[in-house]
């Protein structure tokens, strides 16, 4: 049964799409990132599979970060950081040449760990990202933008009074909301959320999980988090990293009850050295 | 995983529930020997005894719900700590019906005392023994985590069945052959299955070590040879009686 089960996990990791119905928006092949000469990660081999939550679990500085960052080129903005090895993104290299980086990012959006609102009002923190892209200019089109990207972040029937107020006078769980809703506001197809509750009070928290639930039937979600529970709870897909490896990647349910590698177990039950 | 948790305190609250069992064990252990004993020794005393200590067993197993309860409720398990809680609840559970079916042996014994002994009696001992030997492998996997060992426990039941089946045969025609000897007979029976449930615990423990070591149930189907639900005995298919003093005190 074991060994069933691993097989059908490896199998997966080769061809998920075949055999669990279930395609990959990512695939991630013998991924090294070195910052400098320090490598941060070896050989990573991750799929993310369409329309789930995975989540990116493990210790500081275990490259869980880095790696999220490489999959929407945010790493380039580092200078001295390398990215070898392929990414795609629909069977797209993402690091090719004919890659624009800021289509890129508005397809592969990202949620940091603090809220950042833009210094200005709750709307154009929306309306922004659509007007830069060209996906809307002013009047009732960006209105509809702007108000069902805060309805889809569970966030219009608290501002929708006070759209002209400055974002960075909400609560820090609304203005977690607020972000993630301008995230929503382009389009994106992939979401990244960095430690994105770190900061939140438990029922903020338990907000953005119910949010990152419901906006998994129409994105992909990488979430990093140190919290396990909080892993456990909002993905489908848990990978451990450890030291710039990725040491097992399977089923949220399995990680949490039956790891497969000593490491996992270890950093899951609070034994890791 | 032998690694202590960082959080020294779950690691000693994890080792308390793991003697808790290992105690509530023993002590189910020593009633089921006991009982088996005041039926073949037609001791009312041991009988007692074994009716009363099964509150201890009872309080064991509150005492494992609450502090399994709480260690879910506090610490969040995960992985092998999960297994080793939701493990010792259901151990727990196991056990205390163990007791219950010991003390209902007691009981009985208790009445067979007043009767006339009747031969099947002898075979309960033998299935007492049989019952005994898989719990002590059973607990004795639980402590060494010892997978082969529950396996082999787990296996060992469908020998108890057959002992069952076929001293369910044996009280019928003991039966048939002469009313007096349906009273003492029906206790004997409810004895033998009594001892055929423990059996069954005892495999279900057997099943959850499986599932705390290796992370999932134990798949393959257990041989079932208990077959007494289909037995038929008709008086006129009905062997002699062994001997005619049989019945006679």
């Amino acid at each position: 049964m074991r060994i069933e089960v691993s097989q059908r996990a490896m199998a997966g990791r080769q061809d998920g799409a075949v055999l669990r119905g279930v395609p990959n928006k990512i695939t991630a092949r013998a991924v090294n990132v070195h910052y400098g000469a320090k490598r941060a990660l070896t050989d990573i081999n991750l799929d993310i599979e369409e329309n789930r939550v995975t989540a990116l679990i493990g210790p500081s500085g275990c490259g869980k970060s880095t790696f999220l960052r490489c999959l929407n080129r945010m790493n380039d903005t580092i200078d001295i950081c390398r990215v070898q090895g392929l990414i795609e993104l629909d069977g797209e290299d993402i690091y090719a040449k004919t890659i624009d980086t800021v289509q890129l990012r508005a397809r592969v959006g990202m949620v940091f760990q603090k809220p950042n609102p833009f210094p200005k009002s709750i709307y154009d923190n929306i309306a922004y990202g659509p007007r830069i892209h060209g996906l809307a200019q002013r009047g009732p089109e960006m209105d509809e933008i702007v108000r069902s990207s805060l309805e889809r972040a569970g966030l219009w029937n608290e501002v929708k009074d006070r759209l002209r107020e400055p974002g960075t006078g909400l609560s820090g769980g609304q203005q977690q909301r607020l972000c993630i809703a301008r995230a929503i506001a382009v389009s994106p197809e992939v979401i990244l959320m960095d430690e994105p509750c770190s900061a939140l009070d438990p029922i903020a928290t338990a907000h953005i999980e119910e949010l990152i639930d419901e906006l998994r039937e129409n994105y992909t979600i990488v979430i990093v988090t140190h919290n396990m529970q909080q892993a456990a709870r909002v993905s489908q897909k848990t990978a451990f990293f450890h030291l710039g490896e990725m040491v097992e990647c399977d089923d949220t349910e399995e990680i949490f009850t039956t790891p497969r590698d000593e490491r996992t177990q270890g950093y899951i039950t609070g034994r890791y050295g | 995983m032998n690694r202590e948790h960082i959080v020294r305190s779950f690691s000693e609250e994890l080792r308390r529930l793991t003697t808790l069992i290992t105690q509530m064990g023993g002590i189910a252990e020593a009633q089921v020997e006991t009982a088996v004993r005041a039926v073949a020794k037609r001791d009312t005393g041991l009988a007692t005894g074994v009716m009363q200590s099964d509150a201890r067993l009872d309080q064991y197993e509150r005492d494992i719900d609450a502090e399994a309860i709480r260690m879910l409720a506090l610490r969040q398990p995960m992985a092998g700590d999960l297994r080793e809680i939701v493990s010792s609840l259901k151990i727990a559970a196991d056990l205390e019906r163990i007791g219950d079916y010991a003390a209902n042996i007691a009981k009985r014994a208790m009445v067979l005392a007043q009767l006339p002994p009747v031969r099947p009696a002898g075979a309960i001992p033998r299935m007492g023994k049989l019952v005994q030997e898989i719990m002590k492998e059973v607990l004795d996997a639980y402590i060494d985590r010892d997978l082969d060992k529950a396996i082999a426990a787990w296996r060992r039941d469908e020998d108890l069945d057959d002992l069952y089946t076929s001293l369910f045969r044996e009280v019928l025609t003991y039966m048939m052959e002469d009313p007096r000897n349906i009273t003492p007979c029906t206790h004997l029976l409810f004895i033998a299955k009594n001892l055929e449930r423990i059996g069954d615990h005892a495999t279900n423990i057997a099943e959850t070590i499986h599932f705390l070591v290796v992370g999932h149930s134990l798949k393959a189907v257990r041989p079932k040879g208990d077959t007494s639900s289909f037995a038929l005995v008709n008086p006129a298919d009905a062997p002699p009686p062994p001997g005619d003093d049989a019945a006679e005190p």
